[in-house]
């Protein structure tokens, strides 16, 4: 399976990268290559394994339903570039 | 052509956990902005997700009550996309495994007929934060307070056929979640919100036709219009020649009409992958036998019980089971009044119409059920007529006290007294002398009903504390005596 010019560029606007116009036929290829890679392993009959979530064996430990953080506004803000009355100031979103 | 709508919705339930679902942040609405977001809620590097053991039990609750298959194995996915109020750019959910598999609800409607609508799934996932977008000119702000607190999506399946089915759906799932204690139900603070999916064929048809989703509608009534306004644009839509888009729309309640959100570019690509950061989520019998012992009575089973046990017609039962406040309310003033009838008529009549015209819940009714009850027992020991009760109602209303309280201050004791009753008839009798020849004149027959000339004098001269069966009673035997 072969990726496009226009596939990278939609991989890229989802995952929010700039990436460089000269560098996208190499990521095609790369891109490409992995897939290929992809559609081998297709190939192994899976029908009996159960898909799986997490490469360990562990399950999921369960937190007890506490109030355990205190208000760290401050420091937490400190390295946001922007704040004003407490929120975090972005470029404005509109929908 | 005749049209048959096809509606199918996803309800959000804001479980009422402490703290989030995967930090130590508490979740209280209403705190300062982004005081109750920790650095996990923030997403800063190194932090790693911890899964808040409560929600899992609120979302096996939801799922036991709704007699669904729970996830023995569930596991959270990545559903990714950017948006500045999504801080890790990616919502933990349950795509592929959820925790509560199809289950089903029964509704009931109008015309008492009872539907079956089954649901598909209910999974566990985290909410977002909130974007404020009219406070600065050129910028938003965000508050990520919200980001993290657990939600339950559960999804329906397209079983509905009218907004009046989909509303019945949507209490019925409100007062499953309220009665569990797993959501507060709280729909203007948008605790239990509602995305409305809608499509519309030609009756008969076996496929769907294109179908819209509605999205955070937070009031029944909300619910209601959007649904019915979707369906005939729709409608409309079609009828002109035209075909209906396949898009997410907004309700604006204020123009009463939905309209299309500017799609979002690439909105369905959503990317879903197991999270890396949480491992599968494992439960045994032993632990969903044990949430099941802790099931409270659910809204079906107390209305068939209230039905069985009090003697109330199904509507009574219906109405008053339907919310676990109200249920628990009732009951405790028919422990109180020891008369489930005068109890249910009391609590659907003078009560609620109190309530509703101070709009007020149940919950901050100014009259507790135990002193409603105290009031309905003086009804039922004579001390005060239904009608005298009224009015002590409202002075208990407006905080002057309990029943017995008002009774003794008011002096509004029943006459109970035979003399004294006797007394104020003979009285009346003897005033009224062109009715009590009529009275003698009419045929044995129609005489009952000339009595309420005289019950009615006889009440008002007592200033309505004589006992009205002793009045009629001693009023008939009198009346008739004089008619040998």
């Amino acid at each position: 399976m072969s990726l496009d010019r226009s596939d990278v560029e939609k991989i890229a606007h989802l995952a929010r990268l700039q990436i460089d116009e000269a560098d996208i036929p190499e990521y095609a290829e790369n891109l490409s290559n992995i897939l290929d890679l992809v559609n081998q392993m297709q190939a192994c009959d899976t029908a009996a394994i159960e898909p799986l979530a997490h490469p360990t064996e562990a399950v999921q430990r369960l937190r007890v339903d506490e109030v355990t953080e205190s208000n760290q506004r401050d420091n937490l803000q400190s390295v946001a570039p922007m704040v004003e009355d407490g929120l975090f100031q972005v470029p404005k979103v509109i929908e | 052509m005749e049209w048959e709508a096809v509606i199918g919705l996803e309800i959000h339930a804001q479980l009422a956990t402490k703290s989030k679902i995967f930090s130590g942040a508490g979740t209280a609405f209403g705190a300062d902005p982004n005081t109750q977001a920790c650095a996990v809620d923030l997403a800063l590097p190194g932090t790693l997700p911890v899964f808040n053991g409560e929600a899992l039990q609120m979302a096996v609750k939801f799922g036991l009550a709704i007699d669904a298959e729970i996830g023995r194995r569930s596991v959270f996915d990545r559903k990714n996309y950017f948006y500045p109020d999504l801080p890790k750019g990616y919502q933990t959910s349950q795509l592929f495994y959820p925790i509560v598999g199809p289950g089903h609800i029964d509704i009931e409607l109008a015309d008492g007929r009872h539907k079956r609508i089954g649901v598909t799934r209910a999974h566990l996932e985290e909410d977002a934060g909130k974007s404020v977008h009219d406070l600065f000119p050129n910028m938003s702000g965000i508050d990520l307070n919200r980001a993290g607190t657990p939600l339950l999506e559960i999804v329906s399946e397209p079983d509905m056929r009218s907004a009046e089915e989909a509303v019945a759906y949507v209490k019925k799932i409100h007062a499953i979640v309220t009665t569990l204690g797993i959501c507060d139900g709280d729909m203007s603070q948008g605790s239990f919100r509602c995305d409305c999916n809608v499509s519309v064929r030609p009756k008969g048809q076996e496929e769907f036709g294109t179908r819209t989703e509605s999205k955070n509608i937070n009031s029944f009534r909300f619910i209601e219009k959007a649904i019915k306004g979707e369906i005939a644009r729709q409608i409309d839509l079609i009828e002109d020649g035209g075909r209906v888009e396949q898009a997410t729309r907004l309700y604006d309640a204020d123009k009463d009409e939905t309209r299309s959100m500017r799609s979002k570019e690439e909105a369905n690509d959503y990317r879903y992958f197991p999270c890396p950061d949480l491992l599968p989520i494992v439960i045994d019998e032993d632990y969903i036998e044990a949430v099941r012992k802790t099931l409270p009575e659910l809204p079906d089973a107390r209305h068939a019980r209230f039905m069985e046990q009090y003697g109330l017609s199904d509507y009574d039962a219906g109405v008053l089971s339907a919310y676990r406040d109200l249920a628990d309310y009732f009951e405790t003033v028919v422990k109180a009044a020891d008369d489930p009838k005068l109890a249910a008529n009391w609590v659907m009549g003078e009560l609620s119409k109190f309530l509703n015209s101070n709009n007020l819940g149940i919950s901050n009714s100014p009259i507790s059920a135990g002193d409603l009850g105290g009031l309905l027992h003086r009804i039922k020991d004579d001390t005060i007529s239904g009608k005298i009760a009224k009015q002590v109602f409202e002075a208990m209303w407006n905080g002057e006290g309990s029943a017995d309280e008002v009774i003794e201050a008011k002096g509004l004791k029943q006459v109970t007294d035979s003399g004294a009753i006797e007394g104020m008839i003979d009285e009346v009798i003897a005033k009224a002398t062109p009715q009590v020849e009529q009275y003698k004149a009419a045929e044995p027959d129609k005489r009952g009903k000339m009595l309420g000339f005289f019950m009615g004098q006889v009440m008002k001269a007592s200033q309505g504390k004589a006992n009205p069966g002793q009045v009629n009673q001693i009023l008939k035997k009198k009346l008739d005596a004089l008619c040998d």
